[in-house]
């Protein structure tokens, strides 16, 4: 399992973690049963704060991508294809809703903004 | 204090103090409460005479109190300064390291070992000399001779060589070199990997405390003034860059410190995205600027 942490970015670190094991779930390099680094462990490795891997573990938990055992660890659980797809649509989702703020701060319209998606989705 | 609340161990926090005051000429340390739990580091920071040593002395009995709880490991120690009498156990869990090495002068590391193994039942002959060897400290050298970095490396290797469960820092890690205090940095992770064992570390490098610690207590003027976990804090502050103008429009409120200059004014507020949204120039704010940004605050 590899995750990349920036200390640069926008998101905040606990993020980053969940939304890198979730692509890995979805691109199926993590797979169900797989079993994840405890959570301090992890902490150690990536030299941040276990209340931050804390933090993702839950998270990834309380959405269903993850599950906890006391005692033995975290593992992947199978993946709900209909998650997965909500996931993916809700990341696009708020993409698009990034483009067309900047679009409207900016004076592009929506048409300029589908020809652009046109030429981006063609290329 | 409920005297029969005392008389229980605490299990909770490997370190608990509750309401610790003293009185020191003008100084005071107000009611100052704070806790370390299992398996966590807390950064103990603030400026320079704002009572961060006052109140590890205390902690550790090396100065009166006037009032204060203090559990450490759950033992409780008595308000008149006198430790329990199981206070031999609690003493092996405890490893303290303070900004001088309190070594003998004349003794070398070597010596010092024959000394600690006598002192400590847990204390372990391996792990000291494997220490001294990855700190690169002379094991044959008087105490006297050794440079300041490598009398605080001693000092970090005697506590971490017997069964320390709590390990306070008293900005022992002030005048390594960023080399040095790294490798220390991980130690402590790995010290705290288990869970069960915990650090609390006072420092005024602020950037060390950012990257270790899971907790962060700011003490400002004898009050404690923030607790919060580094990850809050550094998710939810920012700085603002903005015009002198623009800074009027941000509520008094919202500002929770300021400065300016010639040119424009830099604003500590919560909630970056909030700020962003609107249209303002955000910066991340780091632990030392939050620092920063209270202690102007009371500057007149």
């Amino acid at each position: 399992m590899d995750i990349i942490i920036s200390n640069d970015s926008d998101k905040p670190i606990y993020e980053q973690i969940t939304s890198q094991i979730k692509n890995q779930i979805m691109q199926g390099v993590l797979r169900e049963g797989d079993a994840l680094p405890s959570m301090r462990t992890l902490a150690k490795e990536l030299r941040i704060s276990v209340i931050t891997t804390k933090r993702a573990y839950e998270e990834l938990e309380r959405e269903g991508f993850i599950t906890t055992v006391v005692g033995k660890g975290s593992f992947i659980k199978a993946a709900d294809t209909r998650l997965l797809r909500e996931e993916n649509l809700k990341r696009i989702e708020e993409h698009f809703q990034e483009a067309i703020r900047i679009a409207s701060e900016s004076g592009v319209t929506r048409q300029e903004l589908e020809e652009i998606f046109a030429i981006l989705y063609e290329g | 204090m409920n005297r029969m609340m005392e008389e229980n161990t605490n299990m909770e926090y490997a370190l608990e103090v509750r309401g610790l005051t003293k009185h020191y000429g003008s100084f005071v340390l107000d009611q100052v409460s704070l806790q370390v739990p299992y398996g966590m580091v807390v950064g103990f920071i603030g400026e320079n005479g704002a009572g961060k040593s006052t109140t590890i002395k205390a902690i550790l009995n090396l100065i009166h109190k006037e009032t204060g709880d203090i559990y450490i490991l759950g033992h409780p120690m008595q308000r008149d300064g006198k430790p329990e009498s199981d206070s031999a156990q609690w003493k092996e869990q405890l490893g303290v390291i303070f900004d001088e090495c309190n070594m003998p002068a004349e003794l070398t590391a070597k010596e010092i070992h024959h000394i600690m193994k006598e002192f400590y039942r847990t204390w372990e002959e391996k792990k000291f000399f494997d220490y001294l060897k990855q700190f690169r400290v002379p094991a044959d050298k008087k105490v006297k001779e050794l440079s300041k970095g490598m009398k605080m490396k001693l000092s970090i290797a005697i506590a971490l060589s017997h069964d320390s469960r709590l390990l306070i820092l008293d900005e022992g890690t002030s005048g390594l070199d960023p080399v040095v205090r790294n490798e220390i940095m991980d130690i402590f992770r790995e010290f705290i990997e288990d869970g069960e064992h915990s650090v609390l570390i006072s420092s005024h490098i602020t950037s060390d405390i950012e990257k270790i610690a899971d907790y962060i207590i700011i003490l400002h003027q004898g009050k404690v003034v923030m607790e919060e976990t580094k990850d809050d804090l550094l998710e939810q502050y920012a700085i603002i860059q903005c015009t002198k103008e623009q800074m009027t429009k941000i509520p008094a409120d919202q500002i929770i410190g300021k400065t300016e200059n010639t040119y424009g004014a830099h604003v500590l507020v919560k909630g970056a995205a909030k700020w962003k949204q609107e249209g303002y120039v955000v910066d991340r704010a780091s632990i030392e600027d939050i620092l920063l940004y209270i202690v102007k605050r009371d500057e007149v």
